[in-house]
């Protein structure tokens, strides 16, 4: 099952990276003699409003969705990590406040928080990353902190100690290697769910602006011709939906495989 | 924590892109100077802190209305959507994840799982489209967008509920399992209590607690959902009002949206709180055994 889900996450990624030289035609190349065509030959998924060629759009808006899901993923992680490392380590205070922000940040509905954060800057792709960062570091700040507690009294923690390292080598050397495990598979889970929320912000206008194709901007901006073009809707949030589920499969399984029990 | 979290959710520089590009600068910044967005960034704050404390949430720079009365007006259609759709993904959800775990490892026990799954992973606002797609323009058996009678929330509700429904299905899938392998359960089932009697009544019990965790964390993502939901299918709720503020950038009413949302969510999860008690008399609503 694994072999299935991760040979088709690699397709779709390598169709991304290697969109220029696969796609058929310029995404972004307005053909007015070819307006809202449905799939044929030449354009395997139809052409939108403007005769741009939807295959095309897609391969080019899945290099913007996913890399933009992968970077605020990365982000998330290395926020969560460092601060749940800071927390769980130094204890106190210190890590009293850190996590009351945390329980604050997830008490807010996750994308009304992001639609605020992009309704402050200003659209594009980089606010995209950082509103779901912003939210998503949370959860793995808490998950890594957790973990660090409950290993800082360990006998090697206590025989780094005594050997005298450093405060800073014991973090670097000896706990972060314990939670890169546990960091990489909640990343994949989450990935699935980052790959929706950065669909929604597109979705809403807030994400990818025109003419750089993103899928969920391309679903929102032809929902008008669903009856009429029902092809330029259905394509683009099934490159969504594939990739997403491909995700959240791969993120399933390696949890079963290792037995880890991460909240999704 | 409450206002807290109320002081947190205010932006960062309201004063960008309010009057359209082509406005001349000196009627920019007459509309500056009416919304006080000229001042800086501490002094608004201070401001809208103000605002909030007299219970208010400002007016619209577009319409003028008091954004609080808006909210008031569309808060309750959004209510009976999201409330809807709890219809609907509690029973099936409960039910599904039941039946999943209860068949567990059979073709049922996996084809629920691959739907769950899947429903974990359909974006909100494309598998709306395609329910109105097919039920709607293609079958003519519901209206396709609006407001009325109990017809016009049926899609928007089905729409809603899918993600929720997905992820109750996976947890009272978890949680079933772990409890039929309790002791207890072995215990009823030796004194020969029947197989009915002790799922319905010694483990369905013992599940409520997570799943009533679930459904009212399930709440948080109505409120996210509803902003796509209500946007698609012209439902006149919080959502669409909100994504209404945000093409306009008018942030009274984003700001306002927001807040409510989140008191909203806040407010149910303390519900949710105090609800473990009665679920669970071991629960102390004091914490006097932390």
């Amino acid at each position: 099952m694994i072999k299935i889900i991760l040979s088709a996450l690699i397709v779709i990624i390598l169709a991304s990276i290697l969109a220029p030289l696969i796609s058929p035609f310029n995404p972004e190349e307005i053909n007015l003699d070819e307006l809202r065509q449905s799939p044929s030959l030449r354009h395997p998924l139809g052409t939108d409003n403007k005769g741009r060629d939807i295959l095309s759009r897609i391969l080019y808006g899945g290099r913007i969705s996913i890399s933009v899901a992968i970077m605020a993923a990365v982000l998330s992680m290395g926020i969560g990590l460092m601060v749940g490392l800071l927390s769980g380590y130094v204890g106190g205070k210190i890590d009293t406040s850190i996590m009351l922000m945390v329980d604050l940040i997830l008490a807010f509905p996750s994308l009304l928080l992001a639609i605020g954060i992009s309704v402050v800057l200003p659209p594009g792709i980089y606010t995209v990353m950082i509103a779901i960062a912003f939210v998503g570091w949370a959860s793995f700040a808490r998950l890594i902190r957790g973990h660090v507690v409950s290993s800082r009294e360990a006998p090697f923690i206590e025989a780094a100690k005594a050997i005298g390292c450093s405060h800073t080598r014991i973090l670097l050397v000896h706990l972060l290697p314990q939670c890169l495990p546990l960091v990489v598979v909640m990343m994949g889970l989450r990935l699935g769910g980052y790959i929706l929320t950065e669909a929604s912000l597109s979705f809403l206008g807030l994400g990818a602006q025109p003419p750089m194709p993103s899928w969920g901007s391309m679903v929102s901006a032809h929902r008008v011709f669903i009856i009429s073009a029902p092809w330029m809707v259905v394509f683009p949030g099934l490159a969504i939906a594939v990739t997403s589920l491909c995700f959240n499969m791969l993120g399933d399984a390696v949890r079963d495989k290792y037995g880890l029990r991460i909240a999704g | 924590m409450l206002t807290f979290s109320l002081t947190k959710a205010l932006p960062g520089d309201p004063a960008l892109s309010l009057v359209g590009e082509r406005a001349s600068p000196e009627v920019i910044e007459s509309i500056r100077r009416e919304l006080q967005t000229d001042k800086n960034f501490f002094v608004q704050y201070l401001g809208y802190i103000k605002l909030l404390l007299k219970g208010e949430f400002g007016r619209s720079y577009y319409t003028n209305r008091k954004v609080l009365d808006d909210l008031l007006d569309k808060f309750p259609h959004t209510l009976i959507l999201a409330l809807g759709a709890m219809l609907i993904a509690v029973p099936v959800g409960i039910g599904l994840g039941f039946l999943s775990a209860v068949k567990r490892g059979t073709a049922l026990d996996r084809g629920i799982s691959s739907l769950s799954v899947v429903g974990l992973s359909l974006p909100v606002f494309w598998s709306g489209l395609l329910i109105m797609l097919f039920l709607s323009l293609k079958l003519k058996l519901l209206p396709p967008s609006g407001m009325g009678d109990w017809r016009f929330l049926v899609m928007p509700a089905i729409t809603l509920s899918l993600p929720a429904l997905a992820t109750l299905t996976r947890v009272s899938r978890t949680t079933l399992m772990d409890l039929l392998g309790m002791p207890y359960v072995r215990t009823a089932r030796a004194k020969g209590i029947k197989e009915y009697k002790v799922r319905g009544i010694h483990i369905f019990k013992n599940a409520l607690i997570p799943l009533v965790t679930v459904v009212g964390l399930d709440f948080g993502s109505y409120l996210n959902g509803a902003v796509l939901t209500e946007t698609i299918f012209g439902w006149d709720g919080i959502g669409r009002f909100a994504m209404e503020g945000i093409i306009k950038r008018d942030y009274p009413v984003i700001m306002g949206c927001i807040i409510l949302g989140t008191v909203v969510y806040v407010l149910i999860n303390l519900c949710v709180d105090i609800l473990y008690h009665y679920l669970d008399p071991r629960v102390r609503l004091y914490g006097e055994n932390d």
